[in-house]
């Protein structure tokens, strides 16, 4: 008997696959994990439990859909963008792989829009040259050319030409939105990286419920949400709950009226929490009120967006109310405080 | 297929794990158990301040261990895991409310009582790992 070592065959002829890393090749061993391999290799990735309960592994194939074995407990939107866990994943084919914290690749935009939605909320639409890849729903970085870098939401759908859309709130002692607040203007080029997050809609289950609760800014996530669920002709009840203190924070009142007309199954209720509240508007946050006007959320998805505090409670409450924990989208990014 | 391979493939599929349902089993009950630990006001103040999206995998990770299936948890892992509790004081009464609310969960799906009481037996051998003594 003797032994041919073939590239890619193992001594005892298992097939051996690589793990294609940016500029770097390695090679699957046998009964390796790709954590396994990459752990081997010293390349530096986050992991702890290695077992799949703790997500710290999770990284993205870029080329070919992981094996479903590496996938089990992830979000329908992670495993349709095919993100995986490395410690569960055993190849079945070369792979090309992305770790989450690899140097971003930013993309040149121009300015086009800057207008004031509300007294202290900014309407910004950067243009590209190309199309942007994304989901509605999900943010970017914006880059100044000094390095300092924010996270916004995008507000918009890819349906519409090569721009993205924010709106940027001016937070009290914030570098980042004063700068553009004050500074930017129509026709300067901003850096913009490349799209992140899972809190978008997949065009699945057309008839089931969605329900969108945000607070500030966290409203422009669910517009995009919203706008592409109607496209896709969604078919389900869609109630969106925003919610601020004053009457003049929110935005967008008149176009969500509009819109609620034009699709008899979109519900609008703008929420507010201080104590002066007009005709057309209810009184409390729009957690609060959201969680006593739906009776019962089962079989329900649900997007939250604005304060963590907000988000977190939310979270569990819907939960409790019957939403299943895997149909319950939130972004994981905080609004800091010096945002 | 010959006797030895037929008598394996009968004790593989004879686990606890296997008869009760597998990882199918274990989704089917994550959000019944966690939902009912939630509301239980015995106990879920162990779970404030603990990520939901986070909690849920680790949900999976406890019913699969007291499924009897597949794990790589040591006694040591479940002291260390839950030391953070047994200093808020977690003792034997939140224990059996935890197991108490897993039997109702099981009960709910229609496990039959036999294999409701191995589960159950199962957890009992992580008492102490648990409680930390
Ligand atoms: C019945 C026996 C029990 C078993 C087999 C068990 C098993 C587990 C496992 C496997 C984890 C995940 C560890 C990880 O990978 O991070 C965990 C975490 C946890 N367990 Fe238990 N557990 C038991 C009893 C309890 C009890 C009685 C409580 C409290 C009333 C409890 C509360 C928690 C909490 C809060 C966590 C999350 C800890 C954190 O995220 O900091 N467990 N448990």
């Amino acid at each position: 008997m003797f032994y041919v070592e073939h590239y890619g065959v193992s001594f005892n002829g298992s097939i051996m696959y690589k793990l294609t890393i940016e500029e770097q090749t390695y090679t699957c061993q046998p009964d390796e994990t790709v954590l396994d391999t990459l752990l081997r290799e010293e390349v530096n990735i986050s992991y702890a439990c290695k077992k799949g309960t703790c997500h710290s592994c999770m990284v993205r194939s870029l080329d070919t859909i992981p094996p479903a074995a590496a996938q089990v407990g992830l979000k329908n939107t992670l495993k349709n963008h095919q993100h995986f866990l490395a410690c569960l994943c055993h190849p079945e084919q070369d792979m090309v792989i992305k770790l989450p914290d690899a140097s971003e690749f930013y993309t040149e935009g121009t300015v086009v829009v800057n207008e004031m939605l509300n007294r202290n909320t900014l309407l910004l639409i950067i243009a590209f040259k190309d199309a942007f890849e994304f989901n509605a729903g999900q943010f970017v970085n914006l880059q100044r050319a000094d390095g300092l870098t924010r996270s916004y939401s995008i507000a918009n759908t890819p349906q519409e030409s090569n721009t993205l859309e924010f709106h940027i709130r001016r937070l009290p002692h914030g570098k980042f939105s004063a700068w553009l607040h004050d500074d930017i203007k129509v026709g300067d080029t901003i850096a913009v990286s490349e799209a992140r997050g899972h809190c978008f809609y997949l065009p699945e289950r057309r008839e089931q419920g969605i329900l969108l609760i945000g607070t500030g800014t966290g409203l422009a996530p669910l517009a995009g949400i919203l706008t592409d669920a109607l496209a896709h002709g969604h078919t389900g009840d869609i109630y969106l709950f925003h919610g601020s203190r004053e009457v003049e924070d929110l935005y967008r009142i008149d176009e969500m009226r509009e819109l609620a007309k034009q699709h008899s199954n979109f519900h609008y209720v703008p929420c507010l929490s201080g104590s002066h509240v007009p005709e057309g508007f209810m009184q409390g946050r729009a957690n609060d009120v959201a969680l006593a006007t739906m009776a019962d959320l089962k079989g329900w998805r649900v997007f939250l967006c604005g304060h963590p505090d907000m988000v977190n409670q939310a979270k569990r409450m819907t939960f409790l109310k019957g939403a299943a924990s895997a149909d319950i989208y939130a972004d994981a990014f905080l609004v800091t405080p010096t945002g | 297929m010959t006797d030895a391979q037929e008598h394996e493939e009968a004790t593989m599929s004879n686990t606890l794990y296997d008869r009760i349902g597998g990882e199918a089993a274990v989704n089917a009950a994550v959000d019944i158990f966690y939902r009912k630990v939630l509301n239980d006001y015995r106990i879920n103040r162990f779970f404030d301040n603990v990520d939901m999206e986070k909690q849920a995998a680790k949900q999976k990770a406890f019913l699969t261990m007291a499924f009897g299936g597949p794990h790589n948890y040591t006694g040591e892992d479940m002291r260390k895991g839950h030391a953070r509790l047994v200093k808020m004081g977690l003792d034997n009464s939140h224990f059996d409310a935890v197991v108490e609310n897993l039997g109702a969960t099981l009960e709910e799906l229609n496990v039959p009582q036999e294999l409701i009481a191995e589960v159950v037996a199962i957890c009992e051998t992580t008492r102490n790992d648990v409680l930390g003594r």
